[in-house]
């Protein structure tokens, strides 16, 4: 096994340990958007009516509609809390082992972001399950389409992650801008409501819903469960995931970004 | 060859300058001892040396591999103790080895018998198979010394390792990182402020303000024991 292998066998084992060791976050991760779906839900479903819209063939219960976007809310969630670890491992220190293996730092870094993600698609699909008990049915082969969309996605957001983790100093800010991106990405996007829904009340917040790439990480996964692959969804993941990636790795470049910055 | 090579370094956090054009080398089976009181420049020093920050200017060579333009075959040459702990506090011993091992390009098989001889040398054996998080603050640093040595590094950078720990901790750790100089070659860099953890025969650095103010033989640099009160007059002013 080459080097650039075994580095990255280690990473996803620890953070599968250490995902194992933490089931208070596991199931913190998971009553989240259970809330959502058992409770928001349910009372919002007489209030929200919802047209046949792509990539539905037919009426859907509010309960439906929103199952891509909670699974999209646990990715999301994920990617923050893994950029909050990077945060403080960079402050107690361990990230400074990570840094210093004899492996490019690009490399070590997209370890670590990919087992964050992996983690999360482990959440995700332990939603999908609890969902389909609650007798929310989804194309069975839905199930398996998702899985690349899941991965798109959650790196997508745990490169966003990354790239905070890279200009944020110290972790007490940490808070702060999780409320800030969080939310607004969240409520900003097609997770609770179409875009056309948005759109009777404000264009604005319509056209800042479809700009948003939450929407898209949430529709590709919408349309991936519907066996159906929506390129335009995929080409914006796929591009803000470059961005951020590339601004993550300039942020932790040890000649420029956050590294030179005194910390103490 | 030596160890470890600085020549000219120079770092600065804005307008304020941490270290300047600092030069020294560190042969192997050289025990330096870096003196300086806090804010002297160590911490600085060391995130230079493992490439946590890069300087514009200045070079540094670890077994002659330049840090700057190879810097994974310079990293791979040496072992790193942080002064902030950097175990992972929920896997066992032999797990952080194991993790360790496999960021520097061990097979599960190479790690597990390094693993094995490494803790045997820092007389932890026994403790393989319990957590990090039961061991006491010296077991921790042994086990953080044990895990630098798992790649078999040339160069030992040990940031302030006793930091926290009692009287008998430090000497326990202090005896042992310099056999591991004497008996096994290995070069090392020890950071402290702390100047009885030094022996008469160690290479003494002493920074101050960013700068080497003296280098030498412990002994030579004060003889009879004298090193506490020399190292107090030389930096009195970071003291007042």
């Amino acid at each position: 096994m080459s080097p650039y292998l075994r580095a990255l066998s280690a990473i996803l084992q620890r953070e599968a340990l250490r995902f194992l060791t933490q089931r208070e976050r596991f199931l913190a991760a998971l009553v989240r958007p259970l809330v959502w779906l058992l409770v928001f839900a349910a009372g919002f479903r007489a209030a929200l009516g919802l047209s046949i819209t792509p990539p539905y063939q037919t009426y859907i219960t509010y309960e439906v509609y929103i199952v891509p976007g909670l699974v999209a809310m646990i990715l999301l969630f994920n990617a923050m809390q893994s950029a909050l670890s990077l945060v403080y491992d960079r402050e107690m220190g361990s990230m400074r082992l990570l840094l210093t293996a004899p492996l490019p730092r690009w490399w070590l870094l997209f370890c670590k972001l990919l087992a964050g993600v992996l983690v999360s698609i482990l959440q995700a699909y332990a939603f999908l399950a609890i969902a389909y008990a609650f007798g929310i049915r989804l194309p069975p082969m839905g199930y398996l389409w998702v899985l690349p969309a899941l991965l798109v996605a959650g790196l997508m957001l745990g490169a966003v992650g990354l790239f905070l983790a890279s200009t944020i100093r110290q972790l007490e800010n940490f808070a702060g801008v999780m409320n800030f991106v969080i939310f607004p990405v969240f409520f900003l996007s097609t997770a609770l409501y179409p875009l056309w829904r948005m759109a009777e009340s404000s264009t604005l917040l319509r056209d800042i819903c479809a700009w948003n790439p939450f929407t898209h990480a949430v529709e590709l996964i919408r349309f991936a469960l519907y066996l159906r692959l929506n390129l335009e969804a995929l080409g914006w993941v796929a591009l803000t995931f470059a961005v951020f990636l590339g601004l993550a790795l300039w942020g932790f470049d040890p000649a420029r970004g956050i590294m030179t910055r005194k910390t103490r | 060859m030596p160890a470890l090579e600085v020549a000219d370094l120079s770092f600065r956090y804005g307008r304020k300058e941490a270290l300047k054009g600092v030069s020294f080398a560190v042969q192997p089976g050289e025990f330096c001892a870096l003196l300086g009181p806090n804010g002297a420049g160590k911490s600085t020093l060391f995130a230079l040396l493992t490439r946590l920050f890069v300087a514009r200017q200045g070079r540094i060579a670890v077994m002659g591999q330049d840090l700057q333009q190879a810097p994974r075959a310079a990293l791979a040459q040496m072992g790193v103790v942080f002064q902030q702990m950097t175990l992972d506090l929920d896997l066992s011993v032999a797990r952080n080895l194991a993790y360790f091992g496999a960021l520097h390009g061990l097979s599960r098989r190479e790690s597990a018998a390094r693993a094995q001889e490494v803790l045997e040398r820092l007389d932890m054996a026994e403790r393989a198979g319990e957590k990090a998080r039961d061991l006491n603050g010296g077991h921790r640093r042994r086990l953080e010394i044990a895990r630098a040595l798992m790649h078999r590094p040339r160069l030992l950078l040990l940031d302030e390792p006793t930091v926290g720990l009692d009287a008998r901790a430090r000497a326990a750790i202090t005896a042992h990182v310099h056999a591991l100089a004497r008996e096994d070659g290995l070069a090392v860099l020890w950071a402290t402020h702390l100047v009885d953890e030094v022996s008469p025969d160690d290479t003494v650095l002493i920074l101050h303000h960013g700068e080497i103010l003296q280098t030498g033989q412990a002994r030579d640099i004060a003889p009879e024991n004298g090193l506490a009160a020399h190292f107090m007059a030389l930096t009195e002013d970071a003291a007042a």
